[in-house]
């Protein structure tokens, strides 16, 4: 029963629609983060790019970046990791406790992140470890590695088995076979799982809040500044944590495009 | 070989069942060890007296928790009709523009829901980007819709709107086409072929949808403090000022453990009813 055009139509405009609502904000931040005046109000009158040279020159912005970005790189690559063998025991392997390990790795992606950051505070505390972003990164892990498991078990779930029992057939043992077959088979998921995990830590705020410590990370020093009134290095900072993102996932597009490719030139 | 796969299975289990050992279920046995203890302590080594659990009757947290489970009704109902159309797009009726739609949604989660709420208050505040241009261009201005109740479910809805979006798309992308045009043909309505045909056929995906959107709302608090100027207070909200002013780790502890006790059975409730095989395509 195809959908007849006007319902076609229809349909698309509110694609476009719910687009432009789910961007409008960052608009609305962009914006602000080019207006001169010190307090914001629309039609802005004045540009200036003045906030964006402050930012760039403030030692504390650095630290920011570089803690939100030690953070984020390692949960990516331990989420990465995790995830490949995760995805195996989610979606490959036929064992016992197979569909009790399904739901048991749903279930810190169901759970208010909040809740989990206070959680491991007092697990931290418990144990005498002092927080810092090392301990952010454990908070991140539990929330993020699940997430990269999910994505890399779509993948897993597409390849067929055959090839494995093939290779062992012919003499390959497991880790032979892990790295000759699985891996290969795998990677699109893995990158993409690595970009998520990668992005989604870069832009955490409610588990970094109460396990960084008296480190901070990029989300949470806008958030301190949002609650304590407005200052016009919020929304550049903010479009700044952006524009790293955008340009993040324009790399990872370019290198998986150029891994084709010479993948492609070789095998012609 | 069916031997092997189990222990293998078993093996490659281990590594995000350590992380769950160390960083998930053994906090959560902390809070649980905690929430027993009299107030205001910082170890373990207490008597247990419960006390806690009293202050949440006494003392009028549970009209916090009314709040965040009925705001979060609220969007999770909201979000199922505003995705439902799109949803279905994506699964039935757009080609090319599904990707764009997918790629679209995915990108604006990577940016820090504090960003994208505070936006929202540039965009709706008085003075902001709306009200701003409105009353520069017809000199009319009106009041900002922030700091309310309603507020606070719009941004509920704004934020968790892709864990409601892609579930359902996944759920209708289920029913089968055949199924749909042999109602037409027997002469079923569109609102029958809805009925019967769509929604049964893509529960899997509705439960999905909604327990996540509902869940993650009632554990949200960002939305009711940037948007909502605290109009209400959230029970996350509760926990955690309970932690940090409060200085009460018992009484957070406590507040905590009837959240989690909420929100965990109801996700494992749902998460049973439902094959996690089938609806991420599994092909074997």
């Amino acid at each position: 029963m195809p959908a007849s055009r006007s319902t076609r139509i229809v349909l698309l405009v509110y694609g476009l629609v719910v687009i432009g609502l789910l961007y409008l904000p960052l608009v609305s931040v962009g914006f602000a983060s080019v207006s001169q005046a010190r307090y914001l109000s629309f039609p802005i009158k004045r540009y200036s790019y003045k906030w964006y040279a402050e930012v760039l020159e403030s030692g504390t912005v650095r630290d920011l970046l570089f803690t939100s970005l030690s953070v984020a790189l390692i949960v990516m690559i331990l989420s990465v990791v995790i995830a490949f063998f995760g995805a195996l025991a989610f979606a490959r392997y036929e064992w016992r406790y197979r569909s009790i390990f399904q739901k048991l790795i749903l279930l810190p992606i169901f759970f208010p992140q909040t809740v989990l950051g206070l959680a491991l505070l007092m697990w931290f505390n418990a144990l005498g470890i002092i927080p810092s972003w090392k301990t952010a990164v454990v908070a991140h892990l539990v929330w993020i590695a699940p997430i990269s498991t999910l994505i890399v078990a779509i993948r897993a779930y597409s390849f067929d088995p055959a090839l494995e029992e093939a290779a062992r057939d012919l003499g390959a043992n497991t880790p032979t076979i892990l790295r000759e077959i699985t891996l290969p088979l795998l990677l699109p998921g893995l990158v993409s799982s690595g970009l998520f995990a990668l992005l989604l830590s870069w832009g955490n705020f409610p588990l970094s809040l109460f396990t960084t410590g008296a480190d901070s990370t990029l989300p949470e020093w806008l958030y301190a500044k949002m609650v304590s009134g407005y200052s016009p290095l919020v929304p550049t900072l903010g479009i700044m944590s952006v524009v790293t993102s955008i340009v993040l996932i324009l790399t990872a597009f370019a290198v998986a495009w150029l891994a084709r490719s010479i993948r492609d030139s070789h095998a012609a | 070989m069916q031997k092997l796969n189990r222990r293998l299975g078993f093996l490659s289990s281990l590594p995000i069942l350590a992380v769950f050992l160390v960083a998930f279920f053994a906090p959560l046995m902390v809070v649980a060890l905690f929430s027993v203890m009299p107030p205001k302590v910082f170890n373990l080594t207490n008597t247990p007296d419960f006390s806690a659990y009293s202050v949440f009757f006494e003392q009028g947290y549970y009209r916090s928790l009314l709040w965040s489970l009925g705001m979060a009704l609220g969007s999770t109902a909201i979000l199922l009709i505003v995705c439902w159309p799109l949803a279905y797009g994506m699964a039935k009726v757009f080609r090319g523009f599904t990707l764009v739609l997918t790629v679209a949604v995915v990108m604006s989660l990577f940016v820090s829901e504090n960003i994208r709420l505070f936006g929202w208050v540039l965009t709706l505040m008085k003075g902001g980007l709306i009200e701003g241009h409105i009353r520069a261009w017809t000199g009319i201005g009106f009041d900002s819709p922030l700091y309310g109740i309603p507020i606070i479910v719009f941004g509920l809805v704004y934020v968790y709107l892709p864990f409601m979006l892609f579930p359902l798309a996944q759920g209708i992308s289920m029913v089968p086409d055949d199924a749909r045009q042999a109602a037409a043909d027997l002469g079923a309505t569109r609102w029958q072929i809805l009925t019967q045909i769509d929604i049964p056929l893509a529960a899997p995906g509705i439960i999905v949808g909604c327990l996540l959107s509902f869940v993650l709302a009632a554990g949200a608090v960002a939305e009711a403090k940037i948007l909502g100027g605290q109009a209400v207070i959230t029970i996350a909200d509760d926990i955690e000022t309970a932690f940090t002013f409060g200085q009460d780790w018992p009484l957070g502890s406590a507040l905590s453990v009837i959240l989690i006790f909420i929100i965990g059975s109801l996700s494992l409730l749902g998460v049973s009813r439902v094959d996690l095989d089938r609806i991420m395509g599994r092909k074997r």
